[in-house]
C-alpha cells in the first residue's frame, strides 16, 4: 500500500488536472459535511445520510477518466463520481431534501440517486447487486460494438454477496468491458475485514475468476487514476474486465447515526495521517506550483456554490401527493 | 397446415421479434447451442448468432442483473429461467431493482423474464412451482400466464414488445399438451386484457395458466348435466382485467375462484377482494376458492395428483354452488 509506485508517474500530472481533480474532491467532501453535519443535525434532510469522508480519491480519480458514453454504477460512497458526470450540487441537495426537482423526484432518498441522461445507475440499495447490473450495461456495449466501458463501484462488503460473484464471474466468461473499483475501507458496516473474509485482500477473489486484478493505495488519488488509465485501455481494447482494490478507510460513521465506536481509535488515527486531499495538495505544493493561498480560495468558492445550492434547493417544491401513484408502469 | 403446440407459439413469437428488432436478444442457461430446456430457443443461435442467442453460466441473479443492465443500454432483453422455481434466485435483482427503474429514475426495463411454471409433469417440490404471487404483489412488474398457444405466441410478442419488465410464466405441461392452428399473419395479444374461454349464465369459474382447461372440462361435464358455466381466462395476473372479473361477476352471480398455486395467499383471494368490494349486491353465493392445499408440490404420482386441482373437484364445487 505504497504511494512511491505512483511516483514515476507524477510528471504527467501537471496543474490543471490537479486542480480537478482537487476541486471535486474538495467538492465532495464539502456537500457532504455540508450533509451530514449541517442539514441532517438541522432535519433538512431525512432519512439515511452516507458520506465517502476519506475516500474521495476513488471515485474522483478513476471517474474523470469516463467519456460521456460510458456507463458509472456508483456505490454509496461516490458523490464525486456524481459530480464529475454532471450531476449539480443543487440537484444533490433536492434529492436529498425529497424535492420534486431532485434527481428522483422525492422518490428515492439520499444517496439512492443517479441519471440516464448522464449514464449513472441509481444506488441499487441491494449491495453487491451493481454487478451483474454492470455485466448488462457492458454486454449491450459489446453487441453495438462501442468501444465504451462501465465503472462499476462498490465496498468490500459486496464480495461476500453472491451477486458479486455471479457478476464477476459472468464479466469474466464475457470478457465484458468493465472497469471495477473496489473500495476496502476495512469495514462493511460494524463489520471488520477479519469477519468477512480469511484473506487480507479482495484482489485474490478476482484474479481466481481470472480477470487481472491490481491493488493501489486509495488514498493517493494518483495512484487510482494510473490504475483506472490501465484499467480503462484494457477494457477499452476488448481485453475484458480489470479489478482495482483501493485500499482505504471510511473516516465516519458507516451513516450520519452511527459513532463507530467499533473502531480503534489508534486505526482512525493512522489514517487521518493519509488524507487523501491533503496529499493532494502537498504534492501540488511541491511539484505543480501551488500555495496555501490557492487551497483557502479553491475551498472558498467551493463553500459559497455549496450555499447557494442549498439555499436554491430549500426553496424548491415538495412532490405533489396526488403524484404519487404514478410513474410505476409506462403510460401509453 | 399442421396445429402449433404451445411451445411452438412461444418460440415462433421470439422469433418473429427477433427478425423485427435487432435490439432484441435471447440469453439464460443452456438456451444458445442446446436450445433451452424445453426447446423454446431451438434453432435460434444457427440464425441469430452467439450476440443475440447467449449462453450464460448458472447465475440466475446474474442473468436478470445482466439482463436489466442491457436493458437500461438500448436493448430488449428475453431472459430464460430454466425452471421459475429457480427465479427466487434472481428474486432480488427482479424485485428491488429491475421493477423499481422506472417509479425511481423514471427509466425503461422492456425486458422479459421467461418461466416455465406449473405441476402435473412430475417434477417434485422444485420443478412444479407456481411462483407468481410474490411478483403479482411487485409494483412495477406485469405478470403475464397464456393458457393456449394462440394466446402464448401474441402473449410474449407483447411481452417483448412491452416497455415494463414483464415476467411470462408458460405452463410447462402445457407446453406440448395443446396445440391449434395459428393465424399465418402476425398477431399480438395485448397485457391485461383477459378472455371468455368459455360462455355460461350460471356459475363463473375465474381462473389461468392449465386451470382455464380443467376448468373447462369440468364445465363440459357440467354442461350434461344443464348447468351453465362461463370459464374466465385471466391471461394477464398484472395489471389484472378487473373490468372483465367484475362483469362475469355480476353476469352469474355465483363465483369459483380457481387456481394451480396453492391456497394462502393466492390470486383468489385478491379475486374475493375485488368482487366482494365491488360485486357484493350482485352475490347469490359465497365466493368459492379451489386451489392446490397449503404443501409443497409433492412427487409421487397419487400425492401429486391429491395436491393439484381437478375437474372431478371442480364439478363438485360446481354443482354445490349450483344449488346453493
Ligand atoms: C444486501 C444488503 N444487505 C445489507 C444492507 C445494509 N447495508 C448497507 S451498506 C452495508 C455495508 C456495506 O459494506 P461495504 O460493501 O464494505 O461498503 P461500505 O459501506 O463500507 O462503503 C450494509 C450492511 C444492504 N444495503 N444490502
Ligand atoms: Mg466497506
Amino acid at each position: 500500500m505504497s504511494a512511491s509506485a505512483t511516483a514515476p508517474l507524477r510528471a504527467t500530472f501537471d496543474r490543471p488536472l490537479c486542480d480537478r481533480l482537487l476541486y471535486y474532491m474538495v467538492l465532495m467532501r464539502e456537500l457532504e459535511d455540508r450533509i451530514e453535519s449541517k442539514l441532517y443535525r438541522q432535519g433538512k434532510v431525512l432519512g439515511g445520510c452516507y458520506t465517502g469522508r476519506g475516500q474521495e480519491a476513488i471515485p474522483v480519480g478513476s471517474a474523470i477518466l469516463s467519456r460521456a458514453r460510458d456507463w458509472l454504477t456508483p456505490s454509496h460512497r461516490d458523490m464525486g463520481a456524481l459530480l464529475i458526470r454532471g450531476i449539480t450540487p443543487r440537484e444533490i441537495l433536492a434529492q436529498y431534501m425529497g424535492r420534486a426537482t431532485g434527481l428522483t423526484k422525492g422518490r428515492d432518498g439520499n444517496m439512492h440517486m443517479g441519471c440516464a441522461r448522464r449514464h449513472c445507475v441509481p444506488i441499487i440499495s441491494s449491495i453487491g447487486a451493481s454487478i451483474p447490473v454492470a455485466t448488462g450495461l457492458a454486454f449491450a456495449m459489446r453487441y453495438r460494438d462501442e468501444s465504451n466501458v462501465v465503472f462499476n463501484y462498490s465496498g468490500d462488503g459486496a464480495s461476500s454477496r453472491g451477486d458479486w460473484h455471479e457478476g464477476i464471474n459472468i464479466a469474466a466468461v464475457m470478457r465484458l468491458p468493465i472497469v471495477f473499483l473496489c473500495n476496502n475501507n476495512h469495514y462493511a458496516y460494524s463489520t471488520p475485514l477479519d469477519k468477512q473474509m480469511r484473506i487480507a485482500d479482495i484482489a485474490v477473489r478476482v484474479k481466481a475468476y481470472g480477470i487481472p486484478a491490481e491493488i493501489v493505495d486509495g488514498n493517493d488519488v494518483f495512484a487510482v487514476h494510473t490504475a483506472t488509465q490501465r484499467a480503462v485501455e484494457h477494457a477499452r481494447s476488448g481485453k475484458g474486465p480489470y479489478f482495482i482494490e483501493c485500499k482505504t478507510f471510511r473516516m465516519s460513521g458507516h451513516s450520519a447515526h452511527d459513532a463507530a465506536d467499533y473502531v480503534p481509535r489508534g486505526l482512525r488515527e493512522e489514517w487521518s495521517k493519509k488524507d487523501p486531499i491533503l496529499m493532494l495538495q502537498k504534492y501540488m505544493v511541491e511539484h505543480a506550483g501551488a500555495d496555501e493561498q490557492d487551497f483557502v480560495d479553491l475551498r472558498q468558492r467551493v463553500l459559497d456554490e455549496i450555499s447557494e445550492a442549498v439555499e436554491w434547493a430549500l426553496n424548491q417544491p415538495y412532490p405533489d401527493p396526488a403524484t404519487v401513484e404514478d410513474g410505476v408502469y409506462e403510460v401509453r | 397446415m399442421p396445429q402449433t403446440t404451445y411451445v411452438e407459439a412461444i418460440r415462433q413469437g421470439i422469433w418473429e421479434e427477433m427478425e423485427r428488432d435487432s435490439t432484441v436478444f435471447v440469453m439464460g442457461e443452456d438456451v444458445a447451442v442446446y436450445g433451452g430446456a424445453f426447446k423454446v430457443t431451438k434453432g435460434m443461435l444457427d440464425r441469430f448468432g452467439e450476440m443475440r442467442v447467449v449462453d450464460t453460466p448458472l447465475a440466475e441473479s446474474g442473468i436478470v442483473g445482466a439482463g436489466t443492465g442491457a436493458a437500461i443500454n438500448g436493448l430488449r432483453p428475453i431472459l430464460e429461467m430454466q425452471f421459475a422455481d429457480f427465479m427466487g434466485c434472481g428474486f432480488d435483482q427482479i424485485t428491488n431493482f429491475a421493477a423499481k427503474c422506472r417509479y425511481r429514475w423514471g427509466q425503461s426495463i422492456p425486458m422479459v423474464i421467461r418461466a416455465p411454471a406449473g405441476g402435473n409433469i412430475h417434477g417434485g417440490p422444485f420443478h412444479s412451482q407456481n411462483v407468481e404471487m410474490p411478483y403479482v404483489h411487485t409494483p412495477g412488474l406485469k405478470v403475464v400466464q397464456p393458457a393456449t398457444a394462440y394466446d402464448a405466441k401474441g402473449l410474449i410478442k407483447a411481452a417483448i414488445r412491452d416497455n415494463d419488465p414483464v415476467i411470462f410464466l408458460e405452463h410447462k405441461y402445457l407446453y406440448r399438451s395443446v396445440k391449434e392452428h395459428l393465424p399465418t399473419s402476425p398477431y399480438t395479444v395485448p397485457i391485461g386484457k383477459a378472455k371468455v374461454h368459455r360462455e355460461g349464465s350460471d356459475i363463473s369459474i375465474i381462473t389461468y395458466g392449465w386451470m382455464v382447461h380443467v376448468a373447462d372440462e369440468a364445465a363440459g361435464r357440467a354442461a350434461a348435466e344443464g348447468i351453465s358455466v362461463e370459464v374466465l381466462d385471466l391471461r394477464t395476473l398484472v395489471p389484472l382485467d378487473r373490468g372483465a372479473v367484475l362483469a362475469t361477476a355480476k353476469k352469474t352471480s355465483k363465483i369459483i375462484l380457481l387456481h394451480e398455486d396453492t391456497l394462502t395467499g393466492g390470486l383468489g383471494g385478491e379475486l374475493a377482494g375485488i368482487i366482494g368490494e365491488h360485486a357484493f349486491d350482485y352475490l347469490d353465493g359465497p365466493l368459492v376458492r379451489i386451489a392446490a392445499p397449503d404443501t409443497p408440490v409433492p412427487f409421487s404420482e397419487t400425492l401429486e395428483k391429491a395436491f393439484l386441482p381437478s375437474s372431478d373437484q371442480v364439478l363438485e364445487k360446481t354443482r354445490w354452488l349450483y344449488r346453493y
